[in-house]
């Protein structure tokens, strides 16, 4: 799939094969149910809420606690003694807690924890939990939550909009006042997950010692790490006093389990009752219920666009549907794009409206584009919209208002900072090998023939590496506090060499499956001039152990930017210490030696050379030979810290993401006349994420990318009835599997690198996860363009479409003159 | 998704499998677990609690299948895979229908009659048994009985089975000359269970239509079954055999059969108009397709 130049001398840029694989293939994987870490550890059931919204009369936690097998029952009473609420991302007057405390506020809501020897015991006692609910309206609409007479969640609250909050940059009114056209849709984009393979799982442990509380941890939690001064807030202790493990492999989450900071924070108070470490491993029903989701977003999108096609100004309201509690980091996936909000296109004004609102939804977080999916939803539909208003073929009308070659680095008004990239080349490319001219051709003629044939295209900048400083947009700029700004990107890195040479690298990027490990130990091979085999990536986290900060976790993408740069850094100086031992072996001058082979060799005459791991065991056994004033420091850790990821400006800008990678694809569907069912017949995908460092891994996440987006374009929603009862089981909630996903892709890349990464590296997990549902949708609009019909929400089956196409046609009947 | 506390027991004798029936009726009632790929998220889930599971795995006169009487006769314990992998062909409509069924794990797990018990409106085993005339035989209290599967289904997940009966096997029966097939189904992802499917067997004798059996599933709380006989019989005299004509010819009767037996009151995956739209598609398509089958000189 990769054309780029393999240099053979170098690992980084080879299709090596993953070394995560062989133990995840033979069953040998290591996941936190595998593990027994701490003696005597209980097991735990949670009594969840069958309604959507109600008062808490009382709890009866007596029959369940006299249940034979139980060592403890906790309930909202033994919560509020022992916990604060989570500290929020923003002032707001919601108190969130692990369980319902005055009030459940969503069906799946936690109640009450039974802790006790076997979960089959826990689940018969959790019966006998009787919760007295009395039963309140519930509203689960986001429009009809922002009413001032809407059912209110939090009782403390003065209504159920979280935060609101505009940013102006530039004269929007002015520009839709002089636009040759004003183009406005309004488009609903739904909430689904990425349904990780491995539900959460947490052992806590709680120890009170004679200086205070200590809580162990086990969780398959992989940041971001400013959850664990959250975690710990709720607690009331100092992240000291938290020691978090989480295991090797955890089987996927894709942002999802950022969400399981609340079951620690439950299972160490269950765990304070119980005297014991107590387990809790979440089910599928429990996952589907309660976990997290991305959100769902109503968003109003307005252009103001000149006579030749070019969008001049943009006019944006989102309304984000954030579920019954603002679970920090949201209101974040309203924020996430702040800096990429205009995405590819050269549009210097724009105006924003952000609102977060609470509902009778579970709580949303992190998911896979986080924010990008929605974002571009709107943005790329309209984008069709203006060009079916000028009269412009989609594409070409894309190719108008792109940032053009030759401008990066590119300042976007919202203060994005487009790293590199070279979008009109991506889009020739696009073109050339969609064979775009004869596929619209062929296309048009088919539709003549009545045949419900189209295409659609999506344009899109893939941010990773987020900036964290952009959560502070949500507070208003005169409630930010001096000196407690916030912003960063870092990504901690130790890397250790042992007296035989083999070096350590201890990540702390906690991955999910996306194979850190491969990678890391291609990178540090090439650093240090070794063959693979001497470098061991370690990824299991132990806070007391691991360097982490609060930017820590796989999150946005960030390994490849930030964790590889901090593997370059940290090589570096263990390359150093390496070559002033060498130069004692060789009695030559550090600065005239190379690291290759396994080697440390004079470059101008390689013949003179020691092994590195003689220079490493040198380090080691014989530190009394080294120059003067050299340290035997043969572990390094490295921080990088990009300088370009600083807090929002007084006028609310802000660089949201380090790095700016780049999509185009091209998707054409066949529906069928008869039952509507979708058929992706085409897929060409052009990507964009600065240096590979391996070409396998990359395709893979393309792929992974895009079946997440084919799920919520064509399959996935956590729907929610009126009375908010959600979609419970996988009877409703329909994943894409191997047999959907058939489609025929071909996917080509474009390498642009990033001047403010050590390798040129961006992040690549998630562009088509943003770009693939609208492209789909596109697709469809486009099959369906003699039909009169409007796509403007998610998913899209055949159903949807034969209601779509009906009540076009009762429209129409209506629309009739009586005889 | 635990399930709640229940007995197990896995007699080996038939005579036994009742036994324990009656036993446990008396005692909040006993379940039949064969391949149990349905019952057992039912158990987790706890939305179903009988006392006992009485297990018939391994009652070795429940595993046979066997050619009888005309009929292929399946026992209650045999799984779907080996029907589908050992049996390719003997019934062509049961062939055509059990890659339907779930994915290859689950069919390596369930039965045939499992699915026939279990009355899922929406499955793909009661549809055939219905289109083809199967009968279940069914063990008692009182001794054996026959059931035509027409008269076994009686609302969703409910058949006239008594609390302490168990199916013992179902007798489909085999081919006939003359005999075509078509089998369909819409779901919205592999492996579903169907918004709407069809299961169609036409009989012709020298071209004229003798038979035109139709079952729809998805579409209501069992199986419908109609005859077509007349209107397909009517749509080829006026199309001759172009397909593309029979298949205008019969829109009429088959858009009037759908509006008549699509009952359910839809969901999310599909409103009851959609599957009208689906069925009547399918049924159209499946139909010829039976029709021009049924021509064919047996192979």
């Amino acid at each position: 799939m990769i054309d780029a130049v393999v240099n053979k001398e170098r690992f980084v840029g080879q299709p090596l094969a993953r070394i995560e694989d062989p133990a995840l293939l033979t069953g040998r994987g290591r996941f936190l149910d595998d593990l027994d870490p701490l003696p005597g550890t209980l097991v735990a059931a949670i009594v969840r809420s069958p309604h959507a919204h109600a008062r808490i009369r009382g709890v009866d936690l007596e029959r369940a606690r006299a249940h034979p097998g139980v060592a403890a029952v906790i309930g909202p009473e033994e919560v509020l003694t022992a916990l604060r609420p989570f500290p929020l991302s923003l002032r707001a007057p919601m108190p969130y807690y692990p369980t319902g405390t005055d009030k459940v506020r969503f069906v799946g809501e936690p109640v009450a924890v039974v802790v006790a020897t076997d979960r089959y015991t826990a689940e018969d006692a959790a019966e006998l939990v009787h919760v007295d609910y009395e039963l309140l309206p519930a509203v689960v609409d986001t429009k009809l939550a922002m009413k001032p007479d809407a059912p209110r969640l939090h009782d403390t609250a003065n209504s159920n909009i979280a935060s609101d909050r505009v940013f102006n940059f530039g004269e929007v009114d002015a520009a839709l006042e002089r636009a040759a056209h004003v183009v406005t849709e309004e488009y609903s984009f739904p909430r689904y997950s990425s349904t990780p393979m491995e539900c959460f799982s947490v052992i806590a442990e709680w120890r009170d010692e004679a200086d205070g509380p200590r809580v162990t941890a086990y969780a398959n939690f992989h940041g971001p790490f400013s959850m664990v001064p959250v975690l710990t807030g709720a607690l009331g202790i100092s992240p000291a006093q938290l020691r978090l493990i989480v295991p090797q492999d955890i089987g996927g989450s894709f942002g999802i389990k950022a969400g399981i900071y609340p079951y620690i924070a439950l299972l160490a108070v269950a765990s304070r009752h119980a005297g014991r470490p107590v387990r809790w491993t979440e089910d599928r029903i429990e996952h589907l219920l309660a976990s997290s989701a991305g959100s769902d977003r109503i968003m109003r999108f307005t252009a103001a666009v000149d006579a030749q096609g070019c969008v001049q100004a943009l006019d944006v309201d989102f309304m984000e549907n954030v579920g019954a509690y603002l679970r920090p980091p949201e209101p974040a996936t309203l924020y996430r794009c702040f800096g990429n909000i205009t995405g590819a296109y050269r549009i210097d004004t724009v105006r924003l409206r952000s609102r977060a609102v609470v509902t009778n939804k579970a709580p949303t977080g992190l998911n896979r584009g986080f924010g990008g999916q929605q974002l571009y939803f709107g943005l790329e539909r309209l984008m069709d919209k203006v060009a079916h208003t000028v009269g412009l073929d989609p594409l070409e009308l894309r190719r108008r208002n792109l940032i053009p070659s030759g401008s990066f680095p590119y300042a976007t008004p919202t203060g994005g900072i487009y790293d590199s990239g070279d979008y009109e080349k991506a889009l020739a490319m696009l073109v050339e090998s969609s064979g775009y001219r004869a596929l619209r051709a062929e296309q048009a003629a088919a539709r003549g023939r009545g045949e419900l044939v189209g295409s659609g295209i999506a344009v899109i900048v893939e941010p990773s590496a987020t900036n964290i400083g952009y959560v502070g947009l949500a507070t208003p700029q005169e409630e930010r506090k001096i000196g407690r700004e916030k912003s960063g990107s870092t990504e901690h890195v130790r890397v250790t060499v042992d007296p035989y040479g083999v070096v350590s690298v201890l990540l702390g990027t906690v991955p999910q499956g996306q194979g850190h490990a491969t990678v890391a130990r291609q990178v540090v091979a090439d650093q240090l001039g070794l063959p693979l085999e001497m470098v061991v990536p370690k990824v299991d986290m132990d806070t007391s152990t691991t360097p982490w900060t609060v930017t820590s976790g796989s999150y946005s993408s960030r390994f490849s930017p930030l964790l590889t740069s901090a593997i370059v850094e940290a090589t570096e100086r263990i390359a150093q210490t390496i070559k002033v031992a060498a130069a004692v072996l060789l009695s030559a001058d550090p600065a005239e030696l190379e690291l290759a082979g396994g080697n440390v060799r004079v470059a101008t005459a390689p013949e003179r050379s020691v092994k590195f791991r003689h220079a490493a065991g040198l380090v080691h056994w014989d530190p009394g030979s080294l120059p003067d004033g050299v340290n035997a420091a043969l572990y390094a850790e490295a921080a990088f810290t990009p300088p370009e990821a600083t807090a929002p400006s007084r006028t609310d800008q802000v660089n949201s993401s380090l790095c700016y990678g780049f999509v185009a694809e091209l998707v054409q569907v066949r529906i069928d006349p008869e039952t509507y069912e979708i058929c992706i017949e085409k897929v060409n995908a052009i990507h964009d994420a600065g240096t590979v460092l391996n070409p396998l891994l990359i395709e893979g996440q393309v792929h992974g990318a895009m079946t997440h987006g084919l799920g919520g374009a064509l399959y996935e929603e956590m729907a929610y009835t009126d009375a908010g009862q959600p979609t419970s089981t996988f009877m409703d909630y329909l994943v894409p599997t191997s047999a959907e996903t058939g489609f025929p892709l071909v996917a080509e890349r474009l390498v642009t690198p990033s001047p403010v990464t050590r390798l040129g590296a961006k992040g690549s997990g998630e562009g088509s996860s943003m770009s693939f549902p609208v492209a789909i949708a596109n697709a469809v609009a486009d099959a369906l363009s003699g039909y009169g019909v409007e796509i403007t929400s998610l998913p899209l089956h055949g159903n949807v479409i034969d209601a779509l196409l009906s009540t076009r046609a009762d429209n129409k009947r209506n629309e009739q003159p009586c005889p | 998704m635990k399930a709640a506390p229940f007995a197990y027991v896995r007699p080996t004798r038939l005579g036994d499998v009742v036994a324990e029936l009656v036993r446990a009726d008396e005692d909040g009632g006993g379940k039949v677990i064969a391949g149990g790929q349905s019952l057992v998220p039912v158990l987790a889930m706890r939305l179903g609690r009988p006392s006992t599971l009485v297990d018939i795995t391994d009652v070795d006169e429940l595993k046979q299948v066997d050619l009888i009487d005309g009929s292929l006769r399946v026992g209650a314990a045999v799984r779907q895979r080996r029907v589908e992998r050992d049996f390719r062909g003997v019934v062509p409509l049961l062939s055509q229908a059990l890659p339907w069924v779930g994915h290859r794990e689950i069919r390596s797990r369930g039965t045939v009659c499992g699915s026939l018990a279990h009355a899922d409106p929406a499955a793909e085993m009661p549809a055939v048994a219905s289109c083809l005339g199967a009968t279940l035989e069914v063990t008692g209290p009182g001794g054996a009985r026959r059931i035509a599967a027409e008269k076994f289904f009686s609302g969703a997940m409910t058949t006239c089975l008594g609390p302490t009966e168990v199916v013992t096997a179902v007798r489909i029966p085999l081919p006939r000359q003359g005999d075509g097939f078509g089998f369909a189904e819409l779901a919205r992802r592999h492996g579903d269970f169907a918004v709407a499917g069809v299961a169609v067997r036409v009989r012709t004798r020298g071209g004229t239509v003798e038979e035109a059996a139709v079952t729809a599933f998805g579409v209501s709380d069992r199986p419908r079954y109609r005859d077509l006989r007349d209107e397909l019989q009517g749509a080829v005299e006026r199309a001759g055999v172009d397909a593309i004509g029979i298949a205008r010819e019969l829109g009429d009767a088959v858009t009037a059969m759908a509006d008549q037996i699509v009952t359910t009151a839809g969901d999310s995956h599909g409103s009851s108009q959609y599957r009208r739209r689906v069925l009547r598609a399918l049924a159209t398509r499946e139909l010829v397709h039976a029709y021009q089958s049924s021509l064919e000189p047996p192979r």
